[in-house]
């Protein structure tokens, strides 16, 4: 299996008929069990690229296509926002089987498979609790677990912790490792945290300001499994810098846009 | 401009919090005593005669007078027609205004159609529709009954509506993402998420559902609390028509706490 992301650009037009370009040309593959991090600063068009991988949104022109897909009901993706996005009606258990009873998977099996990503992330003994109970970190296991019980191909994370507290997003991140490494799966992961966009991945793609275009892909040669260690390493660093360099001006750019 | 010396003869002052006034206090006795005391007032007031029974009898005769009505069961008989047209209007409503509105809120053809209706015919007061459903239906149980279902569906509507609108779009993004397609999403997301305005919608439509029940009860009927008010201030039964505003009273507060209740078992996810 691999995601092909061909040649994809996105315009928006106004309501004065004007068009604003979100996204150009962006070109990249996924292989299978590969983390890919896009980074970019605000304004990008990071989000627009995952929705439009997503599904949720429509591209103006290029596609994005799964390669050597199984012939079953396996989803392509499944994504993990930002805002979590749980059902507030449902407890956590019930918001993990989302995925699982649309797919008609029978109530046994449901339970199993959730009780295995409920272990995996962390969440034994909040089964029952409702996401108004939860702090933002349990929060977004729930829609981790939810998302990777859907069994996707590829699993989109917008930003993911970008709405949590500093330590918990440290904490998160290194969970967020071990959690791939454990299910061999592709990841795309969007972020404007060049840290945690080196922590976690095994390429970078670095976007430039609006219109994201792909500045440069950057391939991350550290060891997995990452170590908490690892934010301190000099080679770690380097490679901050070298993405920190390309953002830098465009981010300073980006400051002084007019909104 | 104050010296310095001035400045070091305030050094000691003491913050006050600002807010102070809009801590909300609680008077658990309050509401309680002061009932009492407004009951106790009238009482007084009938029984001296400054205001003549007729126009203001006790509080004590309108509860005997009530018992006595309860004893020989008549209050039943009046009770259970309005209930019947109320339950029967109401739950019309109800449905109606949960199809139509999860209609208009969801695709955009109904929206483009059925907004400006709404807009329309939601202004007009309901009694002075009753005539015409006089007209149409007779002047049996029907008018009565679509009079309080056409009050009662348009907050019910109006309210669905907002609801659906205000479903979370993030919420529909992730049921597709994670396979729903679009029916399904209007059962698992649409449905549970318009719950409290389903309430909030139901809450008023009872107000409005007595309102109306004894309005279309004064007009054509021979049963009915509407009817009792109105036949009892016809032979100036001044207590029997107190009566039937406890009645009424006691309704409006029964439904608040059904509802209350449902609330709390429909939408165990709120705090």
């Amino acid at each position: 299996m691999r995601v092909r992301i061909d040649h994809i650009s996105k315009y928006y037009t106004d309501r004065q008929g004007g068009q604003t370009e979100a996204l150009q040309d962006i070109h990249f593959d996924i292989a299978e069990n590969e983390f890919v991090v896009v980074v970019g600063p605000s304004g990008c068009g990071k989000s627009t690229l995952l929705n439009i991988i997503a599904g949720l949104l429509s591209s103006s022109s290029g596609q994005v296509i799964f390669d050597g897909v199984r012939n079953d009901s396996t989803p392509y993706t499944a994504v993990v926002f930002q805002d979590f996005a749980l059902f507030p009606w449902r407890t956590v258990l019930k918001n993990i089987v989302y995925g699982l009873e649309e797919k008609g998977v029978n109530k046994t099996e449901q339970f199993v498979i959730a009780q295995k990503f409920i272990a995996m992330v962390g969440l034994q003994g909040f089964e029952q609790k409702y996401p108004h109970q939860l702090s933002g970190g349990m929060k977004q296991r729930v829609a981790i677990a939810r998302a990777l019980a859907n069994d996707p191909l590829l699993l989109l994370m917008d930003e993911p912790f970008s709405a949590l507290d500093a330590q918990t997003r440290l904490l998160m991140q290194y969970e967020l490792s071990r959690i791939w490494e454990e299910t061999q799966k592709s990841f795309l992961y969007i972020t404007h945290n060049i840290q945690e966009a080196v922590f976690l991945g095994d390429r970078v793609v670095v976007l430039s300001r609006r219109p994201g275009r792909i500045l440069d892909i950057v391939k991350i040669d550290l060891p997995r499994p990452r170590r908490e260690d690892l934010i301190t390493e000099e080679r770690y660093l380097k490679y901050v810098d070298l993405i920190w360099g390309y953002i830098k001006d465009q981010a300073k750019e980006t400051l002084k846009e007019i909104r | 401009m104050k010296t310095s010396t001035e400045l070091t003869k305030m050094e000691k002052a003491i913050v006050q919090d600002k807010t102070y006034f809009l801590q909300v206090k609680a008077h658990p006795w309050l509401s309680l005593t002061s009932f009492i005391i407004i009951l106790c007032l009238w009482e007084i007031v009938s029984r001296v005669m400054w205001i003549p029974p007729l126009f203001l009898p006790a509080p004590s005769e309108i509860l005997l007078e009530g018992w006595g009505m309860l004893k020989n069961g008549l209050i039943f008989k009046h009770v259970f027609a309005s209930l019947s047209r109320i339950l029967l209007g109401f739950s019309i409503a109800c449905i109606m205004g949960m199809l139509i509105g999860i209609l208009i809120g969801f695709f955009s053809i109904p929206e483009a159609i059925g907004n400006p209706l709404i807009a329309a015919t939601f202004p007009i007061p309901k009694i002075a529709i009753l005539p015409l459903l006089i007209l149409w239906l007779g002047i049996g149980e029907p008018p009565k009954v679509a009079v309080i279902a056409l009050g009662v569906f348009f907050p019910m509507v109006i309210n669905v509506y907002t609801g659906v609108k205000n479903v979370d779009p993030l919420l529909i993004k992730a049921a597709l993402s994670l396979g729903s397609n679009r029916t399904r999403v209007i059962r698992k997301v649409i449905l549970p998420g318009i719950l409290p305005m389903v309430f909030a919608g139901m809450k008023l439509g009872i107000g409005i559902a007595l309102l109306l029940v004894v309005a279309a009860e004064m007009v054509a009927a021979d049963a009915g609390i509407g009817f009792m008010i109105l036949t009892a201030a016809d032979l100036m039964q001044t207590k029997k028509l107190m009566v039937g505003l406890v009645i009424l009273s006691l309704l409006g507060i029964f439904f608040n706490w059904l509802f209350q209740k449902m609330e709390k078992i429909f939408i165990p996810w709120k705090q």
